[in-house]
């Protein structure tokens, strides 16, 4: 097992996006860090468009991610609707 | 191993000695005593006797360590290419075989009060 | 009346080939060997370029509109932190020293890395790779800029900061960035790819900017966590460029395999190197700490690294061969080259100091095995030296290592107490190097490394000829100002009398 993690500046752009995250990925750990969180998962973490949209309550491109994105571990697969992070181990 | 290239590389030492007007450098670590981050160099002429360079500018730099004071330099072990060796200090730096950018180390035992302190 | 246009929309995948694979063309009348003739001679086998992927998928046109959103984001901060004499808000003006060293070192990387891209970009093939390393060009040139552009708010009270790019060509503590960057730029495209998407953005940057800039945040300075967190976002998709470069070069062909494996060794252990300067700043520089040192590399060396090694196994990848050494080194480092930088500050554009009895009972803390046992000896020995009216400087001037051109501060993996020699005989010339990983490095390649322009060493030469008090007007160093202990300088004085005429009405 190997950890995927995310993380995202401290801001109110993020916290829908941080809530949405935990809650798509039960097996996540949400550190927070001075001025920024840092998500764990094991091997896997996956971002939705869609969970990101109930929360924010606007259409959501999962590429505005960009503008937060702090840094991240893992294999990057990245379509309309999923951002998605895994270790092949 | 040869480095990757197109065409024939060759590159040229920025140090040689002809780059230092007569002098060459030599370096002096004085082993376990860590308060001097790093092994000293010296810009020397190679006639200078080697026991000039050892009470004179090697003596003055190493005065902050709390052993300096207590030195028999008759008793000090010194290594060349890392192998034990016996110096002459009435003898200049190049009748010593101490050529440009060797590297001395000499040891104390018995005389290494900061590392035994903690 | 709003009319509703029936807009028909490209899906990611679609519009990132539209974008960019779309751009390219075959060349009619000149060869492909001719228009790219320095993709082969590394020994790289590459047999479809269309293989390479950006996970990312990002198009120039979301490129800019993203990169112009941090734009705006940063000089909002940057503007209010001039405006507001955000520079009094810090913990204490000691904080200064690791911003001075990052606009000296780290800085000057970035600008280096754009150079690079440029390059790199020209000299590929594919069309993919060709708009990956135009962005990351223009990314690391941004870096640059942002980063000169939001410590200049500091330059115009401090001393240290005014002279960076001079003390990046030619004072000693930047020659170990300044060769790293030299020597990826020096190498094929491949091998640069390697060094800056591997060693630089997927080991290093984490290490530099995650926990630095929340330290920094920590310790009051928003307009540094602005342009660190700006930076780092684009760090993450370059971290992933790398991955993606590696993944692919190990797919092309298994002869590419130990070729890979190779740069990886090199170039984790020259990253490791740059380290040792970070390692400074995060134990010793930061008033308000985040993490030690060894923390850090715990979470995104060890943890990281590991993850990516597991990974990579599948092509027969092992860890890189300074891997153990490393560990070995991590709960020295910091203390070993403080110590240095402490000693020989009167040649630092930055000022060091004792650790308060806080500090050394934190750093004892952090590092229960080895702070008190062998560190704390010897700045007690130097507090005393200090208190005597006799503060310690050592104007020895120190071994460089021919690789990685820090003095040779660091010790045998197996004994702390001895400093590490190494040396090799190369055409009837003496080389010496701080560690094992820089002999090899060296072995590898000599005619590269003999060329080493080492700081020490140039001293003793023309036009400096071992005067002092020239070399420091040729580095751009003002004596008594920029250099020295903080205890006593312009700079303490400054932001005390400062910050006092800030909370009150005196």
């Amino acid at each position: 097992m190997s950890t995927v993690f995310i993380a995202l500046q401290t801001n109110e752009d993020t916290r829908p996006i941080i809530e949405a995250i935990a809650h798509d990925n039960p097996q996540a750990v949400v550190h927070r860090q001075p001025a920024m969180v840092k998500i764990d998962a094991p091997n896997r973490l996956v971002i939705r468009r869609e969970s990101i949209e109930e929360r924010l309550g606007r259409e959501y491109d999962l590429q505005e991610l960009q503008i937060n994105l702090i840094t991240l571990s893992g294999h990057v697969d990245e379509d309309e609707d999923a951002f998605t992070l895994t270790w092949n181990s | 191993m040869a480095v990757a290239a197109l065409k024939e590389y060759v590159g040229v030492s920025r140090d040689r000695v002809e780059n230092y007007h007569g002098k060459q450098l030599v370096y002096v670590a004085w082993d376990y005593h860590m308060l001097f981050a790093a092994p000293f160099m010296f810009c020397v002429e190679p006639q200078m006797k080697l026991g000039d360079l050892v009470r004179g500018p090697l003596s003055a730099l190493m005065q902050p360590d709390p052993d300096a004071a207590s030195i028999d330099w008759s008793k000090v072990e010194w290594l060349k290419l890392g192998k034990p060796w016996t110096p002459d200090f009435e003898r200049s730096i190049e009748e010593n075989g101490i050529g440009h950018k060797e590297q001395l180390r000499f040891r104390t035992p018995g005389l290494n009060t900061l590392r035994d302190a903690a | 009346m709003e009319m509703k246009v029936a807009k028909k929309k490209l899906g990611l995948k679609e519009r990132y080939r539209v974008m960019t694979r779309d751009l390219g063309w075959e060349p009619s009348y000149h060869t492909k060997e001719a228009l790219y003739p320095y993709v082969g001679y590394e020994g790289i086998k590459i047999h479809d370029w269309e293989k390479w992927e950006d996970p990312f998928r990002l198009t120039m046109d979301a490129y800019w509109k993203y990169q112009a959103e941090k734009e705006r984001k940063f000089y909002a901060i940057v503007d209010a932190h001039a405006q507001n004499n955000g520079h009094l808000n810090l913990t204490d003006a000691r904080y200064l020293s690791a911003l001075k060293i990052f606009l000296q070192a780290i800085s000057p990387g970035e600008y280096a890395a754009h150079k690079g891209f440029a390059r790199a970009g020209r000299e590929f093939p594919g069309v993919g790779t060709q708009v990956a390393c135009q962005m990351q060009a223009i990314d690391e040139i941004r870096h640059a800029q942002t980063q000169i552009h939001a410590l200049s708010n500091y330059n115009k009270y401090y001393d240290g900061f005014h002279a960076f790019s001079d003390q990046r060509d030619r004072i000693w503590y930047t020659s170990v960035p300044r060769s790293f960057f030299d020597d990826a730029m020096s190498a094929g495209p491949f091998e640069f790819m390697v060094a800056i998407g591997f060693s630089f953005e997927y080991v290093l940057t984490n290490l530099l900017f995650v926990p630095f800039m929340s330290g920094a945040a920590y310790n009051g300075d928003m307009a540094t966590v602005t342009f660190g967190f700006s930076a780092q976002s684009d760090e993450a998709r370059h971290m992933t460029l790398g991955l993606e470069c590696i993944k692919f070069l190990l797919e092309q062909d298994p002869a590419n395999v130990p070729i890979v494996q190779a740069w990886f060794d090199k170039w984790f252990w020259r990253g490791f190197r740059v380290l040792g300067l970070v390692s400074t700043m995060m134990d010793y520089m930061l008033p308000k700490r985040v993490m030690s040192w060894r923390e850090a590399w715990n979470m995104y060396g060890i943890e990281n690294g590991t993850a990516l090694f597991n990974d990579l196994a599948r092509y027969g990848i092992r860890p890189p061969k300074g891997w153990d050494d490393a560990e070995k080194a991590i709960d020295h480092m910091s203390h070993q080259f403080m110590l240095g930088l402490y000693q020989w500050s009167f040649g630092t554009s930055f000022h060091s100091w004792i650790p308060s009895d806080d500090e050394m009972a934190w750093l004892s803390k952090k590092y229960p095995t080895t702070f008190d046992k062998y560190y704390r000896p010897r700045w007690d020995h130097i507090k005393k030296l200090a208190a005597a009216g006799t503060p310690y400087k050592n104007y020895g001037l120190p071994k460089l290592c021919q690789t990685c051109q820090l003095p040779t501060v660091f010790t045998e993996p197996e004994d702390p107490t001895l400093i590490c020699h190494r040396e090799v005989e190369y055409k009837g010339e003496r080389y010496h190097f701080c560690s094992d990983g820089c002999q090899h490095i060296f072995e590898n390649e000599p005619e590269k490394y003999i060329q080493a322009w080492l700081p020490m060493p140039q001293i003793h030469q023309d036009p400096i000829r071992g005067d002092l008090g020239a070399w420091m007007d040729w580095v751009n160093l003002k004596d008594g100002q920029d250099n020295g202990d903080y205890v006593g300088s312009n700079d303490q004085r400054n932001f005390d009398a400062w910050r006092g005429l800030a909370t009150s009405n005196e």
